[in-house]
């Protein structure tokens, strides 16, 4: 059974469909991109594949549960798309906000020695060891990005959702940031993201899905350059998105 | 606590149970804080240190000084500073009602019982209107700021004006609200907030940094805005004695935003409260050595302990980084920015 089952998924803000019968399959271990056009509906589809909304019609399966109800909170590492834009002013430190990683596992009590070490282990993993002790709102877009993957990986999650990541993040990080990911997909860690730079997104992930409202294309990235799924999906005007940035 | 009482006939049970939580006030009321002050009144020679009136209006500078910065944290760091505001107005049109009930019918409920629950209501009405509603969190808290003071005041002018007398009180706040029995009540707040913030603070500060987060990591995310949302309510009636119903959301914001430069957000909370201390103790000194309000002069001190603590920041950073590089102290200061300076 795969880890994350999407299957014949509706969601609409009023009676605007966003996502349109989407099915997808994600297996464990895989490293999913979504590219597609602003306004496509892949915000709107990873947040329903974590379990943040719940679909109209259809069905989303997450560790064998339904998404929307799912228990699985610990298992999930969700790095939303501002974080680039954490206010300079929230005095929570980067190991604070590491900690939030155990949370799911100890809302109350006590930290363990196991907790603590958790910690310590995903503040190295991601190489901020020495920026523990600083603001997380001081920190550059790139090491915050690393905060809180080490957040998903001091919970010890499986599946880590990533929207647009490396918006605001300058392009040496970009590349160090998709290192890391690498690395981690090949330890095991499920990985799903999405990302408008299309080149580095077909080079890292090892599947790619492309959406506008519909799903235009799913398979790997090799069959994905190879195919006009962009020009359709994007109406045409791909070359324009693709200078953009 | 006899005014909490219910007039009519009560239980036994209920009656032993009250009676042992009045023991227990009246042994922390009396036997540590008042007698504490007294002593140290000896030892200081400041006379109004012994007088019972100084010693309630003191425990209620402490109690509004830790709880009101405790709750405010999580408030200013998710921007919703001025939902303290919103509940203190409801909080207003709850003292019109129990006022009105006092004045119409035969019945005796304390003012501040009212207070707390129609500032409850309003509480869960703010969250519920920008869950369900998808109303804008600051026209949400606008209609009912507006709304509970329009109630409020249809109240207070619905009577022959006999409350209005009592309602200037609350509004501007008064060290003379401050009864044996709302001490008390303002003592049981505080070790209810402190309690309940104490049990709930890492899904409150989960949802105070990262709400989406906190929703994926499985945190039933409404119940903690919910809770936070009242505990609001009830630091605002308690605070509200002394501060007034229009300055409270002070103790909520002042402190705290004092504080923000302070590292880590644990102590970022310590800081805010001794700031609260700070400004409570003082304020209320002040105002008993010139007879001033007391909830303006804490309000005043409070701006005056934030304004020096960015003063103070600057001053620090500005020095530190002349230190550093004399030279080229602008220049290094740029360039340390990129890679995460901190500024504290």
């Amino acid at each position: 059974m795969a880890l994350l089952e999407v299957s014949d998924v509706t969601f609409s803000y009023g009676d605007r469909p966003v996502v349109d019968r989407v099915s997808i399959d994600v297996e464990e271990g895989e490293f999913l991109g979504f590219v597609g056009p602003n306004g496509s509906g892949k915000t709107t589809l990873l947040e329903l594949m974590i379990g943040l909304r719940r679909p109209d019609s259809g069905s989303v399966t997450l560790f064998g549960d339904p998404a929307h109800e799912s228990k699985h909170g610990g298992r999930i590492g969700f790095v939303p798309q501002d974080v680039a834009n954490t206010n300079g002013e929230m005095p929570i430190t980067v190991r604070e906000a590491v900690r939030m990683g155990r949370y799911p596992h100890r809302l109350a009590g006590r930290f363990t020695r196991a907790d603590r070490d958790a910690v310590d282990t995903a503040l190295q993993r991601v190489e901020i060891g020495d920026l523990a002790d600083r603001r997380i709102g001081r920190l550059s877009g790139g090491q915050r990005q690393r905060a809180f993957i080490a957040r998903a990986l001091a919970s010890k999650a499986d599946l880590l959702a990533l929207d647009e990541p490396t918006v605001g993040v300058d392009a040496e990080s970009r590349e160090a940031f998709y290192d890391l990911l690498h690395d981690l997909n090949r330890e095991g860690i499920t990985i799903v993201l999405i990302e408008h730079d299309i080149g580095i997104v077909t080079t890292h992930a090892s599947e790619i899905a492309c959406l506008n409202r519909e799903l235009f294309f799913h398979g790997d990235p090799e069959t994905f350059v190879e195919t006009d799924a962009l020009a359709d999906a994007y109406g045409g005007s791909q070359s324009l998105v693709h200078h953009h940035h | 606590m006899a005014t909490l009482l219910p007039s009519g006939p009560a239980t036994p049970s209920v009656f032993g149970q009250v009676g042992s939580v009045d023991g227990i006030l009246r042994f922390v009321l009396d036997d540590v804080w008042g007698a504490g002050l007294d002593v140290l009144a000896g030892l200081t020679g400041v006379d109004m240190l012994a007088s019972p009136f100084m010693q309630r209006a003191y425990l209620a500078a402490l109690c509004i000084a830790v709880i009101g910065p405790l709750v405010g944290s999580f408030l200013v760091h998710r921007e919703m500073a001025m939902i303290g505001d919103t509940l203190a107005h409801s909080a207003f049109a709850g003292v019109a009602a129990g006022l009105f009930v006092n004045a119409t019918l035969s019945v005796t409920v304390a003012p501040l019982l009212t207070a707390l629950l129609v500032a409850a209501v309003a509480a869960l009405l703010v969250q519920t209107l920008v869950d369900y509603a998808g109303a804008y969190r600051d026209t949400s808290l606008a209609i009912v700021l507006t709304g509970s003071f329009a109630v409020g005041s249809v109240l207070v002018t619905a009577t022959d004006g006999g409350i209005a007398v009592g309602i200037n009180a609350y509004l501007f706040g008064s060290l003379a609200t401050v009864s044996r029995t709302n001490a008390a009540i303002l003592l049981v707040m505080g070790v209810v907030v402190t309690a309940a913030v104490t049990l709930a603070y890492r899904p409150l500060v989960y949802v105070t940094f990262d709400e989406v987060g906190a929703r994926a990591a499985g945190l039933t995310v409404t119940r903690y805005n919910r809770l936070l949302a009242v505990l609001t309510a009830v630091v605002v009636v308690g605070a509200m004695q002394i501060m007034g119903v229009i300055l409270v959301a002070a103790m909520l914001v002042i402190p705290v935003a004092a504080a923000t430069s302070v590292r880590g957000f644990k102590r970022s909370i310590g800081a805010a409260v001794c700031a609260g201390l700070l400004a409570t103790t003082t304020g209320v000194t002040l105002s008993y050595l010139y007879d001033i309000a007391a909830g303006g002069t804490i309000v005043l001190v409070a701006i005056g302990i934030y304004a020096a603590a960015k003063a103070g920041v600057r001053a620090r950073r500005y020095v530190s980084r002349r230190r550093r590089t004399p030279d080229t102290a602008v220049s290094a200061a740029t360039a340390a920015k990129p890679d995460g300076g901190d500024d504290e």
